[in-house]
């Protein structure tokens, strides 16, 4: 599969996700700009990506020149002007539809006409985002998984005003970057938010209902359906305050009673029991 | 602890089908007696840790209930199979809030040592895993009649994305959808919550057997 296009911006490069996307793009032989407001952020994801990549030669995935000629092109910047002649624009920004759509409109008046503008969202309407950026037709949503750069999967979606060769150039360029898009529609969650969502809210329920304890929950799903980890031990790492992002995201445009945070999660949170990063969550880690 | 055990057998098993070495290792006369299939309503107590394998049914059906301060040697269990694929190694081991704590550590300890996994639930329509389940193929299935995605792509979202071993339509489907409509159904009766009405498609596959 081949796609025009040979050149990126990642907006959001210094986060886990943008950071992430960066990696797949360049890696996979595309002229990436990283692009982020703090420019130590970006040097501490330069820095990922080089170990990232010194990991990859290790394991005999890339050689020494490739990961230099990588790392070569990912260029940092915090100057949204350097945008300007890029293919594609991939945002990776916070989970916020106001943040999301003024970056875009701001985009807008500085990239070429025919740059793309995908969003990585993970649950906004890739319409909504789109909304008055004054390029609605080019708009994309390509929701990878995090880690992008371990995940293949992305769920690519159009919004209501997407043209369709913009779909296919997101499409094409998906593959071409070895990565392996599943169409779903402009809908709250696409489909693997959705379908997780308000799973993890159902175990939360079961624990505070006292069907069971957590540990015997994941105990279950592994031995009877051959997950490997658990649904607690899943929310852990995800994080507790992040699922009660995706339930305040989700819950007032879909008015799904099982998206809906349960209380007992409001109240680890309120607790400061995150999960691993606070040391505390559904089990116990430790100091964090 | 060894705990040898008595199986009194009446009808089909789900748990243990003709021939499981679970069933060959029983004694005539252990310290637990092991009712499978249909549960005889009259069960003479002489054992110290009777358990009855569950359906869509509770315990409470064949204990009955106190306002929760109910619970005795009598527990309940099933061997956790999706649907009507093969039961797996998983023992969901169902208690009441008073239940015998000896009885359960003995019912674990017997269960183990035949090389099961064993989980403890509250005494509750679908136990662990059917309860967390049930809902989401519902929605996976809704899902696909509202066209959100094809069936190919939700199923490689859920193992790719999720790390899942297989997609929830597929999973649903091998299970039979016609025992997912039952199991939803038997939830949904005991419930009352939307999330376990069963999908138009079970609905379907269900009708369809009938005629």
């Amino acid at each position: 599969m081949t796609s025009n296009i040979k050149k990126i911006a990642v907006c959001g490069a210094a986060g886990t996700m943008g950071a992430g996307i960066a990696i797949v793009a360049a890696r996979a032989g595309i002229e990436t700009i990283c692009y982020d407001m703090a420019a130590e952020g970006l040097e501490r994801a330069r820095a990922q990506a080089s170990r990232f990549f010194a990991k990859s030669v290790e394991r005999g995935k890339m050689t020494e020149q490739d990961r230099a000629a990588t790392l070569a092109r990912m260029k940092d910047t915090t100057n949204r002007e350097d945008l300007g002649d890029v293919d594609m624009v991939i945002e990776a920004v916070f989970e916020d539809l106001e943040t999301k759509r003024d970056l875009f409109t701001a985009l807008n008046k500085v990239c070429d006409q025919k740059t793309i503008f995908a969003s990585n969202t993970s649950t906004l309407s890739i319409t909504e985002i789109a909304s008055g950026c004054g390029r609605e037709d080019r708009v994309v949503g390509l929701h990878f998984c995090l880690p992008a750069q371990m995940m293949k999967l992305i769920e690519a979606s159009y919004g209501m005003n997407t043209a369709p060769e913009v779909f296919q150039a997101a499409w094409d360029w998906a593959i071409q970057v070895g990565q392996v898009p599943v169409e779903t529609q402009d809908r709250p969650g696409f489909i693997l938010n959705a379908v997780l969502v308000p799973f993890n809210n159902d175990v939360i329920r079961a624990v505070e209902a006292g069907i069971a304890t957590p540990g015997d929950i994941d105990k279950a799903i592994k031995s009877g359906l051959g997950y490997k980890m658990g649904p607690c031990e899943l929310l852990d790492l995800i994080g507790l305050d992040t699922q009660v992002r995706l339930c305040e995201a989700f819950y007032p445009v879909t008015l799904d009673p099982r998206a809906s945070a349960p209380p007992l999660l409001r109240r680890m949170v309120a607790a400061g029991h995150l999960g691993r990063k606070s040391g505390k969550g559904f089990f116990d880690y430790g100091s964090a | 602890m060894m705990h040898s055990y008595e199986i009194v057998k009446n009808g089909v098993s789900r748990s243990f089908a003709d021939g499981d070495d679970f069933l060959s290792n029983a004694t005539g006369s252990g310290d637990i007696v092991i009712y499978l299939g249909e549960i005889p309503k009259d069960r003479p107590q002489v054992k110290s840790t009777v358990l009855l394998e569950l359906d869509l049914d509770c315990l409470g059906v064949h204990t009955g209930e106190a306002s929760g301060t109910e619970g005795s040697d009598v527990l309940g269990f099933a061997r956790y199979r999706n649907g009507n694929d093969a039961p797996g190694k998983l023992i969901e081991l169902v208690r009441q809030p008073h239940s015998s704590e000896a009885a359960i550590k003995a019912a674990r300890q017997m269960f183990e040592a035949a090389g099961f996994d064993v989980v403890i639930s509250l005494d509750r329509p679908g136990r662990i895993i059917d309860r967390l389940v049930r809902p989401q193929y519902n929605a996976a299935m809704r899902f696909l009649d509202d066209g959100l995605a094809r069936a190919e792509a939700m199923d490689m979202t859920c193992r790719m994305g999720l790390g899942y071993p297989d997609g929830l339509i597929e999973r649903t489907e091998r299970g039979d959808l016609e025992r997912h409509y039952d199991i939803s159904k038997a939830i949904h009766d005991m419930t009352g919550l939307a999330e376990y009405a069963p999908s138009r498609m079970s609905c379907v596959a269900k009708q369809r057997k009938a005629k």
